[in-house]
């Protein structure tokens, strides 16, 4: 697909993951990112997906197969490189995974962790420029006035948005985001959708996101990779994931709902969000949706 | 819903613990014959009981009128030795009890390291405090320093034990994210683990801090020193009066503590 080596920002040649049960998680990926792209991943539970990006930043140890990002083969990199090259890849999680009886700002500024000794960190003596910037890009995502609240006094929403400042302070090159609105409402769904792909632009990151809800993933991404069974069953543009796309990736199901859905909301979409009152309509319509995919 | 059915109503009871009636039974029966034969052959004399009860009467008197005065100074000294006592060898298996309890959890540490933090563990465990302090008055002589060595020791297999079960329960996506950042070991520990069992490893702190100044006591009877020592001199020489003063500061103590680091708990979370 991109034929310029020098525009890849992520690369996985061969990636396999087996466990140590026996499953094949993943089976000899191939993909290509370039720079800037956002890049949905979709595909059923157990699809691999979460593995998949966890095997970029080596959470979890690839089988076989590599992994680079850029020029650089990550999974050749001893335990020290490693670390540094984990600093250009922001995380973002399901469940949000905040230290949750860290606070807020203490949370967003171990997205600098790879940046600082042991004991800056240890006593909170973060340099100026990371603090300035942590205040930044908690006014950015709207949580200026939380610094010091606890991470679990905060909403699903607003921990998702402290996850998403704590990914950009890393200064990263690209974000792995897994199933970043798995346990949001539909409107907040939409709303963390929309501010991770405005700071991918704003910022020019690429991204994988790993998401189940389809609709969702077609209103904001350019492409999507469907993941099945630990291989690739479809690459291509949002809007060609027809119905024999979608039971190709997640097998026989009726997705005229899914599909038509998608379409109408891409008209309410943009006004529906800021407006409290108006989401009365289309909430009932994406709760249905949520069901089905 | 009645009417229309015809079938007898379906009954429904909780399932045995033992499916088997027989083997329940033959159980249940053995249990009480063992039990009927264990009481049988305990050999119980009751005219010796019977005079054993004047002096328990006098030692329970005794209680009546605690004699705090006479020996206050021994009182007083033993009781600093014992609170010095259980003091310090709580911060120092506080010390030690982190990086074994590190070492302990299976899901942070390799598996050498584990197997080896572990059996310090179990060994502390096997023995009770009274055993390993004979053995280091056997080795250091009589005195508040083996007393302190002991209780530091017995603090390792308590603390290290419940801090590497509880680092073992933490929630490790939040782990996994502060790993993801790039962060060192232990920055990984500092940021991932340690806010996650913080409050853990106080509240299990001050409850030690208690366990350690009432074993200071029992350890004392085998020359380990502190408040034990003044006690096992004070009934040697049948001074139930100052004995029984001795016990009311200890349970007085063991009340104050307990009441308190009920309190920080609480204020913890």
């Amino acid at each position: 697909m991109v034929e310029d080596r020098g525009s890849r920002m992520l690369s996985l040649e061969g990636l396999v993951k087996r466990y140590k049960t026996g499953d094949r998680a993943l089976n000899g990926i191939d993909l290509e990112v370039p720079k800037g792209q956002v890049m949905a991943l979709i595909g059923p539970s157990g699809a691999g997906k979460s593995t998949l990006i966890r095997c970029i930043n080596r959470l979890v140890e690839p089988t076989s197969g590599r992994v680079f990002l850029e020029e650089e083969d990550l999974t050749r990199l001893g335990q020290g490189a490693l670390r540094l090259a984990r600093r250009r890849m922001g995380m973002i999680f399901q469940e949000f995974a905040l230290v949750e009886r860290l606070t807020v700002m203490e949370n967003v500024l171990s997205g600098r962790l790879g940046y600082v000794g042991f004991w800056s960190s240890y006593f909170r003596r973060f340099p100026q420029d990371a603090i300035d910037e942590a205040f930044r890009l908690l006014e950015r995502v709207g949580l200026d006035q939380m610094v010091d609240k606890r991470a679990d006094e905060l909403s699903g929403g607003q921990r998702q948005r402290v996850g998403i400042a704590r990914a950009l302070i890393q200064d990263p090159a690209m974000l792995l985001v897994d199933e970043p609105t798995a346990s949001l409402d539909p409107k907040t769904s939409r709303q963390i959708m929309r501010l991770i792909c405005e700071l991918c632009e704003e910022r020019g990151l690429a991204a994988i996101i790993n998401i189940h809800d389809v609709a969702l993933a077609q209103m904001f991404v350019q492409r999507v990779v469907g993941l099945r069974l630990g291989e690739i069953v479809y690459d291509g543009p949002p809007d060609e994931l027809t119905a024999a796309v979608l039971t190709e990736i997640y097998g026989e199901e009726d997705w005229s709902a899914t599909i038509r859905k998608v379409t109408d909301e891409e008209e309410v979409a943009d006004d529906a969000d800021d407006d409290e009152t108006s989401h009365a309509a289309p909430e009932p319509d994406r709760e249905h949706m949520a069901g089905i995919t | 819903m009645s009417a229309s059915h015809t079938t007898a109503p379906r009954r429904w009871k909780r399932p045995p613990l033992i499916k088997n009636p027989r083997l329940r039974w033959a159980l249940g029966l053995g249990a009480a014959i063992y039990l009927a034969v264990a009481v049988g052959t305990l050999e119980i004399n009751w005219s010796r009981i019977y005079e054993g009860l004047d002096r328990g009467l006098v030692f329970v008197i005794a209680f009546t009128e605690p004699d705090f005065v006479q020996r206050w100074d021994d009182i007083r000294d033993g009781l600093a030795e014992s609170l010095t006592m259980a003091l310090t060898s709580t911060v120092i298996g506080i010390l030690l009890s982190v990086p074994i309890g590190l070492g302990a959890a299976r899901n942070i540490a390799p598996l050498p390291v584990y197997l080896v933090c572990r059996a310090i563990v179990a060994i502390s465990r096997s023995f009770q405090e009274v055993i390993i302090a004979i053995f280091f008055v056997a080795m250091f002589g009589f005195g508040p320093l083996a007393g302190m060595i002991t209780l530091s020791f017995a603090t390792i297999g308590f603390l290290a034990k419940l801090l590497a079960e509880d680092i073992e329960d933490i929630n490790a996506s939040q782990a996994e994210a502060v790993r993801a950042t790039g962060a060192r070991w232990l920055q990984w520990i500092n940021y991932g683990i340690q806010p996650q069992v913080m409050p853990r490893l106080i509240g299990l702190s001050l409850y030690r801090l208690d366990i350690n100044f009432r074993e200071s006591a029992v350890v004392g009877i085998v020359g380990a020193g502190g408040i034990g020592a003044t006690l096992n001199t004070a009934f040697d020489r049948y001074d139930f009066d100052i004995a029984a003063a001795i016990i009311i500061i200890i349970i007085a103590i063991v009340m104050i503590a307990e009441y308190s680091s009920g309190l920080i708990r609480a204020r913890l979370q």
